[in-house]
């Protein structure tokens, strides 16, 4: 879990030192279930990427490379609109998962 | 056509880390909108809404651009006296960079409180660019009923029960208001549909002139659905027809998309917890109305642009 910021950390006056400090934030601690992504089913199509309302598909280059588990809050919409079959991503339970 | 793989080698203006719930369709608006843009420099103004307050809690941001909130009903004012301001200074030689300017608001800060604001901002000539992410009622306080909420779903201000079954307007048709501005563009979105959004926010931003965008965002913790079914709902938002994808280019009608085989309103509205009173027996005329009153819309769009239905 993201720590919270102690008195002494907190910018003076609401002052954000960095753009997009969000980052910093961890939001990976809201799933309950988590996409696997499977690399040798993936046809690169770039869906996931696209669909991923939380930024949490990682790319390199022109190509999807795995998964932000830092960031993905587990909603699921990469692994049902991933078109491949078999699919190469699939959602499983947070503690199956160890 | 954009160009998908060069457009993500960019930084997005967007980062993860935001706080919208998971699922939630209206961060993927956001991020494809910044996928679109790629790396021209812009000033996002927000209206108060769940985008504003989930992406810029304290001491976080979850934007890597320039960013003003300043109240519900006035990010369009807002937006134009900052693109006033940035005129006024190129003007003078101090700034000579192309900036644009998004303003991104939620159907409640667009359909309702920030009409006024909206519609003066667009009569001005300001140029910049007004996305509105509809998801059809006040998520951020509690599922309150908007202007943007369709017919007959149940919200916290307008309950289904014994006696009424759900809201009783039908929503307003916020794009065509838009278009009747006299705007170089206006156009309707659905981030199901990414290529066909992205073409109309890189257009959007070419114009001179004020444009307006508004985008399909599904809701799932108003509309009541699992949360995985976001894209899928909105797809089916669009082959239904209730949500049609067109533009207004200058003043001419445009239909983007046209599905092969128009899908029964009854197939997007059952996976939607805020329409299950519906399927009871005596719900069976109210969707009846529904189907009936989207099929009006949709015969009156094709007229509009010219299509033979």
């Amino acid at each position: 879990m993201s720590r919270l910021l102690s008195w002494k950390e907190v910018p003076v006056a609401g002052w954000l030192e960095k753009k997009g400090n969000a980052k910093e934030y961890e939001t990976g601690d809201w799933r309950t279930i988590k996409p696997v992504w499977i690399e040798k089913n993936c046809i690169q199509c770039l869906r996931c990427f696209v669909y991923c309302p939380d930024l949490a598909i990682l790319s390199q280059g022109e190509k999807v490379a795995g998964i932000d588990y830092q960031h993905c809050k587990g909603c699921g919409i990469c692994a049902n609109e991933c078109p491949s079959k078999p699919k190469a991503l699939e959602m499983v339970a947070e503690t199956d998962s160890e | 056509m954009p160009n998908l793989k060069e457009l993500m080698q960019h930084e997005s203006f967007f980062s993860p880390g935001h706080r919208m719930c998971a699922g939630c369709v209206a961060p993927l608006v956001v991020r494809q909108v910044a996928l679109a843009v790629g790396d021209t420099p812009v000033v996002v103004a927000n209206a108060t809404g769940c985008l504003e307050v989930a992406s810029t809690i304290f001491p976080y941001t979850a934007w890597r651009c320039s960013f003003i909130h300043n109240a519900f009903a006035n990010a369009a004012a807002t937006l134009s006296g900052v693109e006033t301001a940035y005129r006024a200074l190129k003007k003078q030689g101090k700034i000579n960079k192309e900036i644009k300017f998004i303003a991104f608001g939620g159907d409640g800060g667009t359909y309702d409180i920030g009409l006024q604001s909206l519609s003066g901002a667009m009569e001005r000539g300001h140029n910049m660019l007004y996305i509105c992410y509809d998801n059809g009622a006040y998520m951020n306080t509690g599922i309150q009923r908007s202007s943007a909420t369709p017919l007959f779903a149940d919200t916290t201000t307008s309950p289904a029960g014994q006696v009424s079954s759900g809201k009783s307007q039908w929503r307003k048709d916020l794009t065509a208001i838009m278009a009747a501005h006299n705007i170089p563009y206006a156009a309707q979105v659905a981030p199901s549909h990414f290529m066909d959004l992205m073409t109309k926010v890189q257009k959007a931003l070419s114009v001179d002139g004020p444009s307006f965008i508004n985008a399909m965002a599904h809701c799932p913790r108003g509309w009541r659905y699992d949360t995985r079914e976001g894209v899928e709902l909105t797809r089916l938002s669009v082959e239904t027809c209730y949500w049609p994808l067109y533009e207004v280019d200058h003043g001419k009608w445009k239909l983007s998309y046209k599905p092969k085989e128009k899908k029964p309103i009854e197939t997007w509205i059952r996976k939607q917890g805020r329409f299950r009173h519906l399927f009871t027996d005596k719900g069976q005329t109210e969707i009846k109305w529904l189907q009936q009153r989207v099929d009006e819309e949709w015969s009156k769009l094709l007229e509009r642009c010219k299509e033979v239905g």
